[in-house]
């Protein structure tokens, strides 16, 4: 009965929706057959295009009045934007329309973890932007995630992740710890462990019910950010456990989690946040997107007291393109779009709002992060601390298998260590059984 | 006892018995009644639509049934025997069984079949019992019985997604309530999700507090159909309240039992979204030791995090086939039940 029920739920509602799409195709058709198909995206009599853009997360275009902005500017072009909260549903869903060829929005959103499976296996479903842009305007780096071997350049830059460190100046005051941005950033220069070893510095004098670091998976992922080689070598073959970069992030994240300075928490999940609020850790590793976050979760009483440092290395830590799928209806007007979107005067205008950071160099002369941030983070020099990182984050190869990898390493192999109290060599032979399934070796 | 027995079963066949071919009747009575001269095309319309309407009537849902369940179903199949990955679907390649094997070999597989069994039993075996005592109580005669029945129902009706959140909110490490509660009772604060029969626990008692008071009404609903005389004459023979709950209620009931074990342990084995969601980030994983993933869990971590369809597949058909099982021990313990009686 439970499962009858629930399928005859189902039925009702696929019912309506056959019902529904059947209506809408049959519009659609009949708005083709008049001769005026380039209206068919469901705008309406108006005569606009309505232009769909499909992203995750908090993209920041609509808070920074972007697509406004353009509406305005072409009075033809009608903006909708759909959202889905997390990329590890957000893709599968893409990679199945994509091959499809049906479903996709106009203009489709591709995290850097899932850039490489897009270059390597979805290359032909997407237009060429390479050939519609002064390609030179992006970081060399950034350019190259989304170039194919042939020289097709499948999605444009928009942010980048470089990495900082933010920190409670209050609570390492309390702990006896300098707060001084540059001193400690040259405490901790060149080495996670050097991090690892302020911690437990911190350790000693913690004040009550706070820890160093939010998790040791953050230290994780920020080290390998930084890294040279992360799972895969530069033609594609896997290496992960032959890495030098993994092994070093690695026992950074083992140092943390075998000691006491982790608040052990999950990063965005509830009690993270919570984490935030209640200032339960003293340091995270924060790339430049994470910075509105931080704001927007510690809320007032965090203000004036979080302060940001350069990070022991500089690395990239997430960041996204926009590309066009061969199937959208108004590419013309899409290429358009996602041109004006990851121009440098916008990303600056992102920037301004939610400090995601440009991919595009000479934005970086004129970045402004907004007053309210500014004084937020003790009127740390954001912009100064995260361009120099940008400039010295090494070339990364990332693998079509990159996300599930390193999701057995970070959400199994650490967290058992840090959470379950196994022994790192126990929690490295679990990720290395969980990688052979992802593998299917 | 066989008499009443009878008078149980008896309404439900022959309201079957009804609606199935009463509609039948009339039209076809309508149909005679027509003055219509014979192989005029007024009759022959009235042939045809008499043969063919009952058809077209019940279409709808075999159609329906066959491009979302049957299609998909037969399809699943055939993907389980090829490798098949989600960033390209179109380049398959035949695997025959090795998709089989793989689980077979695989301790991920017996690990997610043994938590989806122990789930299972957790959930299901004290969500029964207190349906079933929750039934026993509202059979009684109550003030505001609707209103009881409606709150019983409730949990019922809110979204697997809302309930696990404030699950998970409860049961949260440090902060929550449930370890706030324990604190009380000098329990040292327990990492739910990650221990491992804590997560168990926690994940079962969500599906016991959605689920429990829907297997309630069903059990109230075959309440009420037992025959008062059949108490009375027990009260007479001096059987307390206990005693007739015992030989009287529950004996009538067994059909309805039967029914929703076997609804129950369905559900159990397709038990997907609590777990997910009790996981938060990275939830298909079911915790870091997999201590609660659930065969539908490492479905889905296979075939959409991962990305390997073909074994997706396999894991999906493997569910089928279980299930199967399920339904066959199902069949032969009514019919010894029947033989019984």
């Amino acid at each position: 009965m439970r499962t009858s029920i629930r399928r005859s739920h189902r039925l009702m509602a696929l019912t309506a929706v056959a019902a529904l799409t059947t209506g809408l195709l049959a519009g659609c058709s009949s708005d083709s057959d008049d001769g005026t198909s380039d209206n068919s995206g469901g705008s309406g009599g108006s005569g606009r295009i309505t232009l769909t853009i499909g992203t995750f997360g908090v993209f920041g275009y609509k808070q920074a009045g972007l697509y406004d902005e353009y509406m305005k500017l072409h009075k033809d072009i009608n903006i909708k934007e759909n959202v889905t909260t997390r990329t590890d549903v957000y893709w599968p869903k893409v990679l199945t329309r994509l091959q499809a060829g049906a479903g996709t929005d106009d203009v489709q959103a591709i995290e850097v973890g899932n850039i490489t499976e897009a270059v390597q296996t979805q290359a032909n479903k997407f237009v060429d932007l390479g050939k519609e842009v002064d390609k030179s305007q992006w970081l060399d780096w950034k350019l190259a995630q989304a170039t194919t071997k042939d020289g097709k350049t499948i999605g444009l830059g928009t942010d980048i992740g470089p990495m900082a460190i933010c920190y409670r100046k209050d609570l390492f005051k309390k702990a006896g710890l300098e707060t001084d941005r540059n001193k400690l950033a040259a405490q901790w220069k060149g080495d996670w462990q050097k991090y690892v070893d302020v911690g437990k510095q911190y350790m000693k004098k913690a004040p009550n019910g706070t820890k160093f670091v939010d998790s040791a998976s953050s230290v994780y992922n920020a080290a390998l950010g930084g890294a040279e080689t992360r799972y895969y070598d530069k033609d594609g073959n896997i290496v992960w456990d032959k890495s030098d970069g993994v092994k070093k992030s690695w026992d950074a994240a083992m140092a943390v989690a075998t000691s006491d300075m982790s608040a052990k928490l999950k990063q965005f999940d509830k009690p993270w946040d919570q984490g935030f609020a209640n200032g339960t850790f003293a340091s995270v590793a924060c790339p430049a997107w994470m910075i509105g976050y931080i704001e927007q979760k510690s809320g007032d009483a965090g203000k004036g007291n979080w302060d940001v440092a350069a990070a022991p290395t500089a690395a990239n830590w997430g960041g996204s393109f926009l590309g066009v799928p061969t199937a959208g209806k108004h590419q013309k007007e899409a290429i358009e779009l996602v041109k004006w979107l990851t121009a440098p005067e916008q990303q600056a205008k992102v920037f301004a709002k939610q400090a995601s950071f440009p991919s595009t160099p000479s934005a970086y002369a004129s970045l402004k992060p907004a007053a309210d941030t500014t004084a937020y983070f003790s009127n740390a020099p954001i912009t100064q601390i995260f361009a120099d990182s940008a400039k010295t984050i090494p070339v990364q190869y990332f693998g079509v298998k990159d996300q599930p990898i390193n999701s057995a390493l970070t959400d199994v192999g650490i967290l058992q260590v840090e959470q379950k109290g196994k022994s790192p060599e126990q929690g490295w032979d679990a990720a290395k059984n969980e990688i052979k399934d992802v593998l299917g070796q | 006892m066989s008499s009443s027995k009878q008078a149980l079963a008896h309404p439900a066949s022959s309201a079957e018995a009804a609606s199935g071919t009463s509609p039948g009747a009339a039209r076809g009575a309508r149909g005679r009644g027509a003055p219509a001269a014979p192989d005029s095309w007024r009759s022959r319309l009235y042939r045809w639509d008499m043969k063919a309407s009952p058809y077209a009537f019940v279409a709808p849902f075999f159609i329906l049934f066959g491009a979302f369940s049957l299609v998909p179903l037969l399809y699943t199949a055939w993907y389980s025997l090829h490798d098949v990955q989600l960033s390209a679907l179109d380049h398959q390649t035949w695997a025959g069984l090795d998709n089989y094997k793989n689980l077979l070999s695989s301790d991920f597989f017996w690990n997610a079949l043994k938590n989806t069994l122990s789930i299972g039993v957790i959930s299901t075996v004290p969500q029964l019992l207190a349906a079933l005592a929750l039934a026993h109580l509202l059979n009684y005669k109550l003030r505001g019985s609707t209103m009881w029945r409606v709150v019983m129902l409730t949990p019922y009706a809110t979204s697997v997604a809302a309930a696990t959140l404030v699950f998970t909110l409860l049961y949260s490490w440090d902060g929550g309530m449930v370890n706030w509660v324990l604190h009380f009772f000098g329990v040292d604060p327990v990492n739910w999700r990650e221990s491992d029969w804590g997560s168990q626990f926690a994940v079962s008692s969500i599906v016991i507090w959605r689920w429990t008071g829907y297997n309630a009404l069903i059990y109230l609903a075959a309440m009420q159909a037992i025959p008062a005389d059949l108490y009375e004459s027990a009260a007479i023979d001096g059987a307390n309240r206990w005693q007739q709950f015992r030989h009287v209620t529950i004996p009538q009931l067994r059909p309805t039992i039967l029914f929703t074990v076997v609804v129950s342990t369905i559900g159990a084995t397709q038990l997907f979204g609590e777990p997910l969601l009790f996981g938060g980030v990275s939830g298909s994983k079911g915790g870091s030791e997999h201590q609660y993933q659930t065969l539908g869990l490492y479905m889905y971590d296979q075939g959409w995090i991962i990305g390997n369809l073909g074994k997706a597949s396999a894991i999906a058909w493997s569910m089928f086939l279980i299930l199967l099982i399920i339904a066959a021990v199902n069949l032969l313990l009514t019919r010894r039940l029947r033989k019984s009686q």
